[in-house]
């Protein structure tokens, strides 16, 4: 490549005459230039929110009128309606979880496999749906899980032999549909992670295996699982992370952020809610406190977990 | 490897090959539904539920033609979308790309520092944040306006990271050649790093684009008026808890995947390496 210099390229060196020269072209000022706007937006909004999120989550807000009121919030968060949202919240990530690392592992490693046809093909189509929005899943969804007979899922379920249902309406078939929604959108994601995994683990590995009379099991178990770790402990951190913040496929579903007698209720529709329908901003800054408390905890005891399997090794 | 060994067709392979054809099925089958029912009367959708079936006689367009008159926004909706994702990308690259290159490239004080707290911006759940940020909008006379859905998140920590994976694998030898030209600091990023930091780039502006046209929570929390809305808010719109306009939700979801679905088709391989970003260690 060539590299055509500007019209003071003959003023080059340890030229610090000029001073507006000596700030261009230097070492020590540069790195700040080109890192400045990521500090300008982190202090203004994230560093900011933050704070602010933890001090509104102290106070009562009103227009023009602000009051500490101690814990009173997290007081109120003491109600059967927001510990709904949590179990909402709970059970949608661990169900999602138990679905969406283990099925698209093993399709990851079926697609990778020598005797898959196909592959690229496969690969692509299992990765549409990541390209919808929420909007345009939770519509389909939505008139799938319909309760007038002629609907997708009542149709299904009479053609196995069960009475039509009203899906959106009984707790665990609406978290059935949230569950089957999600899995439809993320699986094909889940799937690239984990065949990128798969690409980095050297073959001699698996062939120096097979030398010493290793099955397909051990192969997989022994190899696969264990050098697929660092990806699996990514995937499963965003799935936590965005189990417990999901809103929108909720609010999707039931048309709103009220679905009967708050079955599909999450903590961030919770916040969502008291924060902004209610416009009762110190308790919704509350309401994120707890989930950010709870991500927490649970990334920790999660690192504490992996990071002990990293000792045996 | 695949071309001595030259795959087979055996049983495994079959087997194989059903089973991800039912998981194909499943992946496409909502979106087939969507595309057959856009084309048919909401009625029709009332009463027999999404299906695959196709009668010539009920076949129309009226509902593209709909969203096209004067009485629906979508035209708006999708202008705003399109101004909305265009912006975002363009100026998340930019400067993602000049803090990942700024990190990756430079020896400075706090540089750990800053490198650690990107890492910990991808830690919390923005949903955290969006009361404060709220409030914060309010103050700066962002809301309803574009500016206030794009400037929040404009800066993001997953494509600093990925910037600045990329520029660290970047040969040395340019940035000496330039420096001993007499290119500035600035000069030698515009000029030299950020055409050889294409491929990046081209990762990126994909996952960001899709991010920024799909984007849901912000938006709904930023955006009051009608003709403000994005594609995905205006058509949540359409969902009410008292009725539905189906006719219009229906093919306004389908018009606004295509361009998306047209995007991924010929630029999969980048889409690829842009989602897998955040999982690769370098």
């Amino acid at each position: 490549m060539e590299s055509t210099s500007p019209a003071t390229s003959t003023k080059t060196g340890g030229f610090k005459g000029r001073k507006l020269t000596g700030i261009l072209y230097s070492k020590k000022i540069a790195p700040w230039f080109f890192i400045l706007p990521f500090l300008i937006s982190f202090a203004l909004f994230f560093v900011y929110p933050v704070i602010s999120a933890m001090n509104m989550s102290f106070q009562q807000v009103l227009p023009g009128q602000v009051e500490y009121i101690g814990l009173e919030n997290y007081e109120k968060l003491w109600n059967p309606i927001f510990w709904k949202a949590i179990v909402n919240s709970s059970k949608y990530t661990l169900y999602t979880l138990l679905i969406l690392i283990p099925v698209p592992l093993v399709l990851a490693v079926f697609l990778n496999s020598k005797a898959m046809m196909l592959r690229n093909f496969f690969r692509s189509t299992l990765f549409i749906p990541a390209l919808t929005s929420v909007v345009v899943a939770g519509t389909v969804f939505r008139l799938a899980f319909g309760e007038l007979e002629g609907s997708l899922m009542n149709t299904i379920a009479v053609s196995i032999g069960f009475e039509p249902q009203r899906w959106l309406r009984r707790e665990e078939l609406a978290m059935f549909a949230l569950v089957l929604l999600a899995c439809w959108r993320w699986i094909g994601v889940n799937l690239l992670y984990f065949m990128a995994g798969l690409q980095n683990i050297p073959i001699e590995l698996y062939e120096s295996a097979e030398i010493d009379g290793a099955n397909t099991w051990n192969k997989f178990s022994r190899i696969t699982l264990p050098l697929l770790k660092p990806i699996s402990i990514y995937v499963f951190t965003i799935s936590i992370y965005g189990g417990y913040s999901m809103f929108t496929e909720s609010y999707m579903l039931w048309a709103g952020n009220r679905s009967p007698n708050d079955i599909g209720l999450t903590i961030v529709g919770y916040l969502y809610r008291n924060g902004l329908e209610q416009n009762n901003l110190g308790l919704g800054s509350a309401v994120g406190i707890v989930l950010l408390l709870i991500t927490f905890a649970i990334t920790i005891v999660q690192l504490k977990l992996f990071g002990m399997f990293r000792k045996e090794e | 490897m695949e071309t001595i060994e030259k795959r087979k067709w055996s049983v495994n392979s079959v087997l194989l090959v059903l089973l991800f054809t039912l998981f194909g099925a499943f992946a496409v089958f909502p979106i087939v539904t969507l595309i057959i029912a856009s084309f048919k009367p909401a009625q029709e959708l009332m009463r027999f539920g999404l299906n695959l079936k196709i009668d010539p006689a009920l076949f129309s367009f009226k509902n593209y033609a709909y969203l096209f008159t004067g009485e629906s926004l979508y035209l708006t909706w999708y202008w705003n979308s399109l101004l909305i994702s265009a912006v975002f990308t363009v100026l998340c690259l930019l400067l993602s790309s000049m803090v990942g290159y700024g990190l990756a490239v430079y020896q400075f004080r706090f540089r750990n520092l800053v490198f650690v707290l990107v890492l910990v911006m991808t830690m919390i759940p923005i949903e955290i944040i969006i009361l404060p940020l709220y409030k914060l909008s309010i103050t700066l006379n962002l809301i309803n306006s574009m500016w206030g859905i794009i400037l929040p998140f404009v800066v993001a920590p997953l494509p600093i990271f990925f910037f600045r994976q990329y520029a660290s694998g970047l040969p040395r030898d340019f940035l000496d050649a330039a420096r001993v030209d007499g290119c500035t600091e600035l000069g030698t990023f515009f000029r030299i790093m950020m055409p050889l930091m294409a491929p990046a780039f081209s990762s990126m502006a994909i996952l960001q684009a899709l991010f920024s046209w799909n984007n849901f929570l912000w938006p709904l929390i930023v955006l009051r008026t009608n003709e403000q809305l994005t594609i995905p808010i205006g058509l949540a719109t359409l969902l009410t808890p008292y009725g539905n306009n189906f006719d219009m939700l229906i093919a306004g979801a389908v018009l606004a995947i295509l361009p998306i679905l047209a995007v991924f088709l010929f630029f999969q391989k980048y889409f690829i390496e842009g989602m897998t970003a955040g999982g690769v260690k370098g």
